[in-house]
């Protein structure tokens, strides 16, 4: 398995990260490099291992459905690059 | 008395408390000394000294008052990852470079509430990813113990990171005390090379409500000090419960201090075979076997251990942290908060705004992250990699079966010079080799300065407790501080 140009743009776009076209050839000798660094893994035997996504392996709490918090516009928006009332503004989606 | 800033935490709550100083005292020592080192080290992105003198006036009448905290009146610096309210805060990155949050984060208001003054917020490798400090959208930290070789005196040292302004802070005595964070060894890696003590709790200790998220299943917050009963003494005010995170543990906090100068007679310390690596430092090696005598002549038994899977934890991390933080950093979209960069279209903009506000180490971690996650290779590196985490872990679970403590290297070697280890990121990756096993495994370890090597530059030692027993992480620490007497400073300091 190799990463040509193509697949940095499809990843790039998927990632909605602009990579520059004279970048795209660094990038992907990169990716090509750290993933063949990855490729080590094969090695390990996983059969009838259950993969491990959270260390203490406890069921998430549940908290009671409860509104909690709330009221905060002027805190959200308080960063917003573009806002008009009480909206962050972007460009135009629907035509 | 000795200089104001050369007191630890503990000398300093010791000295507080007998009015042989006031909090508004050893706060104007420190600034002092941060504006003094500022221009050499840029050890902060920000400094606060409105808000510190202020924090400070107000420890000292509540110390009048008798309502004094187990912090109170302290000078810490604060990591530019964790939000404080009101203060810029910038994760190093420009796509954040002037988002001033609305909250506080849970781990920074725990310490303001037991009166900690804040001095600033300090660098750190662009969304902490990195181990040199180097990546910072806000120009490179210089290590206070650059020019300790005299053959190299002209090098400009890296303090380790991504805590590496935490850790230059520290050492160069600019802050008695600073919080940082370690998903992959971002404590104990700086740490090690500046000479000071750095804990990673277990995960779940501390609450990574508000600290600006890069792999949430491995981050954690830690306490940066010059002593290891300073640690102790900061990580128990940082730790506890916290319904803002859902992964924070509700148990119980002991108190870490009372484990400091406790004898480690019958402790048993494991050696892991598989951390002697090919082409292994000499010196590194040779710190350890000096480490593991410390602590057997201080009453402990030390045996080998086997951690089979060691040489698969990087691989592992740099599949598992870069898919977290692809999915993390989806949140800078350049709609609802930072940088914006204009686009012909909604997507425009979100590629626009990306591609320019993160530098190229972040992109390229959000990249693998996204192809790792992507359809038709999920399987074969997220899941396999998951697994494989699984069996680090369950390796650690045999280990302390026939032990109590593991003692490991902390880093590969001394700091490097700025620039180093640049063209090849796996270079750069190798510099954690030691510490991202805990991570993975969600296992607590604490770094501890031992020694200089020949070059004049520290070394510290890594311990490794099993998960919730920081006690016995700090006794054995403790007897490891004691026994190697560390105290030199770094040229900066003079």
């Amino acid at each position: 398995m190799s990463i040509d140009i193509s697949t940095v743009v499809k990843i790039a776009h998927l990632a909605r990260l602009k990579v520059p076209p004279e970048e795209q050839q660094k990038v992907a000798a990169d990716m090509n490099r750290i993933l063949s660094w990855m490729e080590q893994l094969n090695e390990v035997d996983v059969a009838n291992v259950e993969p491990l996504a959270n260390v203490n392996d406890r069921t998430l709490r549940m908290r009671d459905d409860v509104v909690n918090d709330g009221d905060k516009a002027e805190d959200i928006l308080a960063n917003a690059p573009s806002r008009t009332a009480d909206f962050f503004v972007v460009p135009k989606v629907v035509e | 008395m000795s200089k104001l800033t050369d007191l630890t935490v503990t000398e300093a709550v010791a000295g507080l408390a007998k009015k042989e100083f006031s909090a508004v005292e050893i706060t104007d020592a420190h600034l002092a000394a941060v504006e003094r080192a500022q221009p050499a080290l840029n050890a902060f992105i920000t400094t606060t000294p409105n808000v510190a003198r202020k924090q400070a006036q107000e420890s000292d009448a509540r110390r009048a008052a008798g309502k004094a905290g187990a912090m109170d009146g302290i000078p810490i610096a604060i990591k530019d990852l964790y939000c404080t309210k009101g203060v810029r805060t910038t994760a190093a990155s420009n796509i954040l470079n002037d988002f001033k949050p609305t909250y506080e984060s849970t781990v920074t208001e725990k310490l303001f509430d037991a009166g900690a003054v804040m001095l600033g917020k300090v660098n750190l490798d662009e969304f902490a990813m990195g181990s040199s400090t180097t990546t910072s959208a806000f120009n490179p930290t210089i290590s206070p113990w650059s020019g300790s070789d005299p053959a190299n005196a002209a090098r400009k040292l890296v303090p380790g990171g991504s805590s590496g302004g935490s850790a230059a802070a520290v050492a160069a005595r600019c802050a008695m005390a600073a919080t940082g964070t370690d998903t992959g060894g971002s404590i104990r890696q700086p740490a090690s090379v500046t000479g000071i003590v750095g804990i990673k709790p277990t995960y779940g200790r501390c609450s990574r409500w508000g600290i600006i998220a890069f792999a949430s299943s491995l981050d954690q917050a830690g306490p940066m000090t010059r002593s290891v009963a300073d640690a102790a003494l900061m990580l128990r005010v940082m730790a506890g419960f916290d319904t803002k995170d859902s992964t924070s543990v509700d148990m119980p906090v002991p108190d870490y201090t009372a484990a400091i100068g406790q004898s480690v007679k019958g402790m048993k310390i494991g050696i892991p075979r598989e951390y002697r690596i090919d082409g292994m430092d000499k010196q590194t090696d040779d710190l350890w076997q000096k480490g593991a005598a410390m602590l057997r002549d201080a009453g402990a038994e030390v045996i080998e251990i086997s951690l089979p899977h060691t040489k698969y934890a990087l691989p592992v991390y740099y599949i598992i942290a870069p898919a977290e933080a692809s999915s993390n950093l989806a949140r800078y979209d350049g709609v609802r908060f930072g940088m914006r960069v204009p686009g012909e279209d909604l997507i425009g903009l979100y590629e626009n705004t990306r591609g320019a506000g993160f530098g190229k180490e972040v992109r390229r971690r959000i990249l693998i992250g996204t192809y790792v996650l992507s359809a038709g290779y999920y399987d074969a590196y997220y899941l396999r990699a998951q697994k494989v985490r699984r069996r680090i872990r369950n390796d650690f679970d045999e280990a302390f079966k026939k032990c109590d403590v593991i003692l490991a290297p902390t880093a590969p070697g001394t700091a490097f010079a700025i620039g180093e280890k640049q063209d090849d990121p796996i270079q750069m990756y190798l510099e954690d080799v030691f510490t991202v096993t805990l991570n993975l495994a969600g296992l607590p370890g604490i770094s501890v300065p031992v020694a200089l090597a020949s070059n004049g530059l520290p070394m510290g030692l890594q311990l490794i407790g099993r998960a919730f027993d920081e006690m016995t992480l700090f006794k054995a620490a403790s007897a490891l501080e004691k026994a190697a007497g560390f105290t030199a400073k770094p040229p900066f300091v003079g």
